[in-house]
């Protein structure tokens, strides 16, 4: 119940937005009879009617989680946001061992294997990639070789 | 025979040792993703897209590994769900409705070899359909104009919402979703931007493989870590394998049937491969005089699915090479890798790259063989590899997947976009919201748009040219069809009892 209606509201707003947006959309002399701004109208649209039925007539809600798996969940979605911002100024293996180490002692609850985890797959992986497969990866840290 | 020198041509390009290498290469890979619970043929393949974009292999090497990774994980599926009773992708859900009590029974390996033989005889026979059919279809599809174009999208999400969820309002929004991501980059006619903010990186707009990877896969750390991946453990012996030729025999019949059902749903748009085996299933259970052998064992409710599922998987390339419209969230992953090669399905694809067809279609005669050769006599491997722990895989996935974003672009915007996408797949699938229609209206959107404009510089500005052949017009009235007639079906088809997805909870 809640789920759906909040999620509708969410939409809806964001496909006011995206109206506005279409609005500001600038159209050059050479345009055509539909022009730019219509299927993105036409797209807001829909997504405004059908959040109007979710908000109005939403589903029975799903077990969301709570407390420490939501902590959980939390840890791993920072981890890999940390994975994106880490990977270019580090290279690949340290915050491969890092993020693959964290992500296994989620699931495993041992920090012994999560570590040999992160470890094997950070300088596995690396081989596998960039040796083996040829692809265009930096392994450590600029500066410091590979 | 015209269909006989185009394939003696396919396979003269797609025949070589390398080419062979590769499908050997895929066809194991692709098993494995099947076979591995929470990994399926389009996550799969998904994952595999941008390192053999990576790699520099060449349009019909990439073709060939990836369609092998493809049929393997259509194959794959089914061992977990026989050995484990956990579909190892959502298509070989039915299998585990007889397979796993056969494998209770002592009989994993006989159920093991029929459902590989059933899985080849479903695709190699879909692939003949699909050599038939689809240079017919691509014959009808030259006399489509822009308006029929775009009627013909407006079927594929109308049929997609439809079959493919609970919920039409939501499966209505996914598309829109999909499309309004679509619409965010330069626009095409004007040179415009649009919807970027003044961001550089979103004027080329967003890479559709970023969208694939985050919602496939990304999505698959967030479920795992929920339910803490508990189930990994094999709670079935495998015996030696031998072959059961009197039971093959036996359920050859359903096989056959199962087959042309499956391929039917696979080429109607939007059914795809987990209603193919739906469909299958049910047919041979009501065709049969000892109904209530089904779901305790009975070969033929193993045989039957499997077959299925693997001919849906074939028919379903006939609609996404022919028109350029996929019908499932894996051939929308193809059709993704097409694209990505710089190839456009389409009816012009059969006159003006019949090479590339006709290699794929050679590639996927081979790879069917190479996986009858490695899913009957070598499953055991399988079977091994099915018990490496979650807590190495899913980490192992995730890296994959990032190292295969991240090598096709360079960019860390791109993959905060890819965990962005993650997790907006995590809040949909919660909410009982279908991904797929997001990701094809992030491959259609620009196309649908395009069509769109150009039915309209055409007639001047009149809305009217939307409805005004009867290609568009029937067009139309499916797509409608298609969106409703669900809602009216559902309530006289009751999907069957879901399988328990704990293995413990079977222990009576």
């Amino acid at each position: 119940m809640r789920g759906d209606r909040i999620f509708g509201l969410v939409i809806i707003v964001v496909a006011l937005g995206y109206i506005l947006s279409a609005h500001g959309i600038e159209t050059s002399f050479m345009s055509d009879p539909v022009g730019p701004r219509i299927f993105p109208y036409m797209i807001a649209g829909v997504m405004i009617l059908c959040s109007l039925v979710m908000v109005l007539k939403p589903d029975p809600d799903a077990d969301w989680p709570s407390g420490a798996v939501l902590g959980q969940l939390a840890l791993a979605l920072v981890m890999l946001l940390a994975y994106a911002f880490l990977i270019t100024p580090l290279g690949f293996i340290l915050p491969t061992i890092l993020v693959a180490g964290v992500l296994s002692w989620q699931i495993s609850g041992r920090p012994v294997p999560a570590a040999l985890t992160g470890l094997g797959l950070g300088i596995g992986l690396f081989v596998l990639f960039r040796i083996i497969l040829g692809l265009g990866l930096r392994g450590l840290p600029a500066g410091w070789g590979f | 025979m015209d269909i006989l020198s185009n394939l003696a041509m396919g396979f003269e390009i797609a025949a070589s040792p390398y080419t062979l290498l590769l499908a050997v290469i895929g066809a194991f890979v692709g098993t494995i993703i099947g076979a591995l619970p929470g990994l399926g043929p389009s996550n799969g393949v998904a994952l595999l897209i941008p390192i053999s974009f990576s790699l520099g292999l060449d349009a019909i090497s990439a073709l060939v590994l990836l369609t092998s990774v493809y049929y393997g994980a259509m194959y794959g599926g089914r061992i977990s769900s026989i050995l484990l009773n956990i579909p190892g992708d959502e298509p070989a859900m039915m299998t585990t409705l007889d397979g796993y009590p056969m494998a209770r029974q002592g009989m994993a390996a006989e159920a093991l070899v029929v459902s590989g033989v059933a899985s080849f005889v479903g695709s190699f026979l879909a692939t003949v359909g699909l050599m038939i059919f689809a240079p017919y279809l691509a014959g009808v599809a030259y006399k489509f104009g822009p308006a029929e174009y775009f009627a013909l999208y407006m079927l594929a999400f109308c049929t997609l919402g439809g079959m493919g969820s609970n919920n039409q309002a939501k499966a209505a929004l996914a598309a829109a979703i999909g499309l309004a991501i679509s619409m965010i980059g330069l626009d095409k006619t004007t040179g415009m931007p649009r919807f970027t903010f003044g961001q550089l990186h979103l004027m080329d707009g967003i890479d559709f493989l970023v969208a694939i990877v985050g919602l496939f896969a990304v999505v698959e750390v967030f479920f795992f870590i929920e339910s803490h991946g508990s189930n990994s453990a094999i709670g079935v012996k495998l015996g030696k394998i031998l072959i059961p030729w009197k039971m093959l025999k036996q359920t050859s019949g359903a096989m056959l049937r199962g087959t042309g059902i499956g391929f039917i749903a696979g080429v109607l748009p939007g059914a795809g491969a987990s209603l193919g085996s739906f469909l299958a299933y049910m047919g041979e259970k009501s065709l049969s005089s000892d109904k209530a052998s089904f779901g305790k064992g009975n070969p033929r409710g193993v045989a039957a699915p499997e077959a299925g599922n693997n001919a849906a998987a074939g028919g379903a390339l006939v609609p996404m090479l022919t028109l350029g419209v996929p019908g499932s969230g894996t051939t929308a992953v193809l059709l993704a890798l097409l694209l990505t090669l710089n190839i456009t399905p389409g009816p012009l694809l059969f006159s003006e790259r019949p090479e590339v067809v006709w290699s794929l279609i050679a590639a996927l005669l081979i790879a069917n063989v190479v996986l009858l050769l490695m899913n009957v006599p070598m499953v055991k491997i399988f079977v091994h590899i099915l018990s490496v722990p979650a807590w190495i895989l899913l980490p192992g996935v995730t890296m994959v997947a990032f190292v295969g974003i991240y090598s096709l672009t360079g960019s860390g915007f791109d993959m905060l976009m890819m965990v962005g996408f993650g997790v907006l797949g995590y809040v949909m699938k919660k909410l009982d919201m279908p991904t797929v229609p997001v990701i094809l209206g992030i491959l259609l959107g620009n196309a649908m748009e395009d069509n769109l404009r150009r039915a309209m510089v055409l007639s001047n500005g009149d809305w009217k040219i939307l409805f005004s052949s009867p290609i568009s017009i029937g067009l139309w009235i499916a797509a409608v069809l298609g969106f409703i007639a669900p809602l009216v079906l559902r309530r006289f088809l009751k999907k069957p009892p879901l399988p328990q997805t704990d293995p413990m909870a079977n222990e009576d």
